[in-house]
């Protein structure tokens, strides 16, 4: 099972008819112990709303007299406080029904503000990692999140609408804050990449990387040429916040190349598709696409 | 109304101080809510109790960045209403005033 796959078990703390209420230490120590160890946790107060069942499976916790009657088709358990602890219950139960555990992951990946999105697919021609893709209305979309490097937000800082958002990240406005003036203009500097690497990524790098074996070829100093790698990687790592272990997996020039003609045949595919359909949109161009 | 409370168990980056407060207190009010881990972790499982959430009435939603909770919500398929949810930020807020719009 994947980080990602898997239903949270749902825990309901029950201090309604047919039960003795919890103290305010009590609840709170259950309530946080449980969030803490990845379950969700329902308080629900006779005549006030709260979320209803999504059909995980579900937990009814509390100092039960008699199980309380729910009308629900999910799979619920009961389990009475006055025998077991709040979490004992809730990973018994988790371990029954095959609820997700926690998973040690920080979830990590984009988020579109398509408020400000412009649909430029920069992002898209930036990441090396196939996370972007366009969906059937040609529209941008976070297609693999699971390829996303976790704690890199060089995407974000090549979009020149600052529409990216990575929630868990420190820094505004990247982390969702409010976008200012002068963050669109910082950001508008940060997207210059022209003036970051000498020409298009793409180009930069195989550029780089003939520079390289030419050296290598002529001058076989391997320490020298090492020495150089590590002061470009250390440039971008500086400059786009990049982490190392990102930038030390980046794809070779040759993957590069067979990525970019793996996207002009989707590209040209896709064209044909589209006029066939007569589709009102206009698909974007290779220039559009910046490939 | 419906009250949302994010514990962002799965990165510290809301101050610990002010969740445990909030949640302390938000306990002790009497008001019903619930109570997800991480609401991004949620996202990217494009978890359905999200749009259980989305699709209810009036929500208050304590988070982190407004701007952040909405589109979580969009990128999980589960939008939230343009009117009616007020999102909390406990990354900026205080405690105090969290509470106070959550159970006025």
């Amino acid at each position: 099972m994947s980080r990602t796959e898997g239903k949270n078990l749902r825990v309901v703390l029950y201090e309604g008819p047919g039960s003795t209420p919890l103290g305010n230490e009590a609840r709170y120590e259950a309530i946080t112990s449980l969030l803490e160890n990845g379950f969700e946790v329902t308080r629900p107060v006779a005549g006030q709303e709260v979320a209803p069942s999504d059909n995980a499976p579900l937990l009814v916790l509390g100092l039960l007299k008699d199980p309380p009657v729910l009308a629900t088709d999910s799979d619920v358990h009961f389990r009475n406080l006055a025998d077991v602890h709040p979490l004992d219950a809730a990973e018994e139960i988790r371990e029954k029904t095959g609820a997700r555990t926690l998973a040690a992951w920080k979830p990590w990946f984009p988020v579109i503000d398509f408020d400000r999105c412009t649909n430029c697919m920069q992002c898209l021609t930036f990441c090396l990692f196939d996370v972007y893709g366009v969906d059937k209305q040609q529209n941008i979309t976070v297609q693999n999140q699971d390829n996303c490097k976790t704690d890199c937000p060089a995407c974000s800082r090549v979009c020149p609408e600052v529409a990216i958002l990575f929630p868990k990240y420190g820094k505004s406005p990247i982390n969702g804050d409010v976008v200012r003036e002068q963050d669109i203009q910082r950001e508008a500097m940060k997207v210059d990449i022209t003036t970051l690497l000498g020409g298009d990524l793409y180009g930069s790098l195989r550029t780089r990387q003939r520079e390289a074996r030419k050296r290598f070829s002529t001058e076989r100093d391997e320490s020298k040429a090492l020495l150089e790698r590590k002061r470009c990687l250390g440039k971008l790592k500086k400059e786009l916040d990049i982490p190392e272990e990102v930038l030390m997996t980046l794809p070779s020039a040759e993957d590069i190349e067979e990525r970019t003609a793996r996207a002009k045949a989707k590209l040209a595919k896709r064209q044909a598709r589209s006029q066939s359909v007569k589709d009102s949109r206009p698909s974007p161009s290779v220039d559009e696409w910046g490939i | 109304m419906k009250i949302l409370y994010c514990n962002c168990t799965y990165a510290k980056i809301v101050p610990t101080d002010v969740k445990q407060s909030v949640l302390r207190q938000l306990s002790d009010s009497g008001r019903a809510f619930d109570a997800v881990a991480d609401l991004c972790d949620m996202s990217a499982r494009r978890d359905p109790g999200l749009k259980k959430i989305a699709d209810g009435g009036c929500t208050k939603i304590a988070a982190c960045y407004p701007r952040a909770v909405k589109w979580l919500f969009h990128a999980a398929g589960a939008p939230l209403r343009d009117k009616g949810v007020t999102v909390l930020n406990m990354r900026d807020g205080a405690a105090v005033d969290i509470v106070r719009e959550l159970v006025k």
